[in-house]
């Protein structure tokens, strides 16, 4: 089964079509992930503002990751799940789509710069925690997470336009490429 | 006031924006970038006057922290919401997210000057525990309400 069949398979099942055609599901499941997005993505950016040392910086970087980012991961999980119901409802058009597809690479990177951050930085957090400005790596830490971030909602935010949809052919070559979209030969 | 909301569909800005493929997406992501910083801003302080969230600062210094940033995004949002507002006026004049999302909006700027203000500055030892949470479950509903609209100007 490829990637298309199964998205294809996602479709046609119940819970797809159900969604696709409630109105006022998918509009209470967008307002969702909207307003996930603030709890998650705002207190992400407070974190990483402090870890370039731009704001609040009385406050040790310990207690933002002990006190606030537990807040910011709760925001996490209910961003996916609403993304993912999103994505349940349009499923297709969503595995074609150039910005979905970019959004989800970023997400794996902005997932490694977190897993980075936890596991080589973070726990050499003793001898600058309190510092107002952190070191160059822990800075370098929160700026690639908050430009990661900002291309994400940038990414998200354009899914919602069919510039690069399949269905709207003739596309460039490599737009094609990239959405792994094979036009029909009467679309030439 | 539909002439006021006319004359602003009608002007430069508005036509331009509307016209363009690109621009009306690229304010609103701009648009949704402000509301993640105005977010965090409001969040960071209202957790805290919740009693979840930083607990080594009081409520007044972490706002007093924040507050540029606060209103930098506040500004980005007001600059590009106008910009987004201009290109479908008589769409928005129409829609009852677009009014909600209005009185919303007066409320929460009300609110965050005057009551939420007041709360902040006098600090956990003459307010009480109680007082702090309601002003930050006010604030936060105030400011779901905004975004909430906000994203239903476009379902309508």
């Amino acid at each position: 089964m490829t990637p298309l069949d199964f998205f294809a398979w996602l479709a046609e099942t119940q819970w797809s079509v159900d969604l696709h055609e409630s109105e006022i599901a998918y509009s209470i499941i967008e307002s969702v992930h909207v307003w996930t997005l603030c709890v998650f993505f705002g207190l992400m950016i407070m974190v990483d503002l402090r870890l370039l040392g731009w704001t609040m910086r009385k406050v040790p970087v310990s207690e933002f990751v002990d006190r606030v980012l537990p807040w910011a991961v709760a925001g996490f999980v209910i961003m996916v799940i609403s993304g993912t119901l999103l994505v349940l409802a349009i499923p297709l058009r969503s595995y074609q789509n150039l910005f979905f597809r970019g959004k989800m690479i970023l997400l794996v990177v902005a997932g490694l710069n977190a897993w980075i951050f936890h596991s080589r930085i973070y726990p050499k957090i003793v001898g600058w925690d309190a510092d107002g400005v952190p070191p160059k790596v822990m800075r370098r830490a929160g700026g690639v997470s908050l430009a990661l971030w900002i291309a994400i909602v940038f990414c998200g935010r354009m899914i919602a336009y069919n510039w690069f949809d399949c269905d709207r052919q003739p596309q460039a070559a490599i737009v094609n490429f990239l959405t792994s979209c094979v036009p029909m030969p009467s679309e030439f | 006031m539909l002439p006021f909301f006319q004359w602003c569909y009608d002007t430069w800005i508005g036509v331009t924006i509307r016209e363009s493929t690109w621009l009306f997406p690229l304010i609103e992501a701009f648009h949704l970038v402000g509301l993640g910083l105005t977010a965090g801003t409001v969040l960071t302080v209202d957790l805290r006057l919740f009693g979840v969230g930083l607990s080594r600062q009081s409520a007044a210094q972490l706002w007093a922290s924040v507050q540029p940033w606060f209103l930098g995004s506040v500004s980005l949002m007001f600059v590009t919401g106008i910009l987004l507002f201009m290109s479908e006026a008589i769409k928005c004049y129409y829609s009852f997210a677009f009014w909600i999302k209005m009185a919303s909006l007066l409320l929460a700027i009300v609110f965050a000057f005057t009551i939420r203000r007041h709360v902040v500055r006098a600090g956990p030892m003459s307010g009480s525990w109680r007082q702090g949470r309601l002003t930050a479950l006010a604030s936060l509903v105030l400011w779901f309400g905004v975004a909430w609209g906000g994203r239903w100007i476009g379902f309508s």
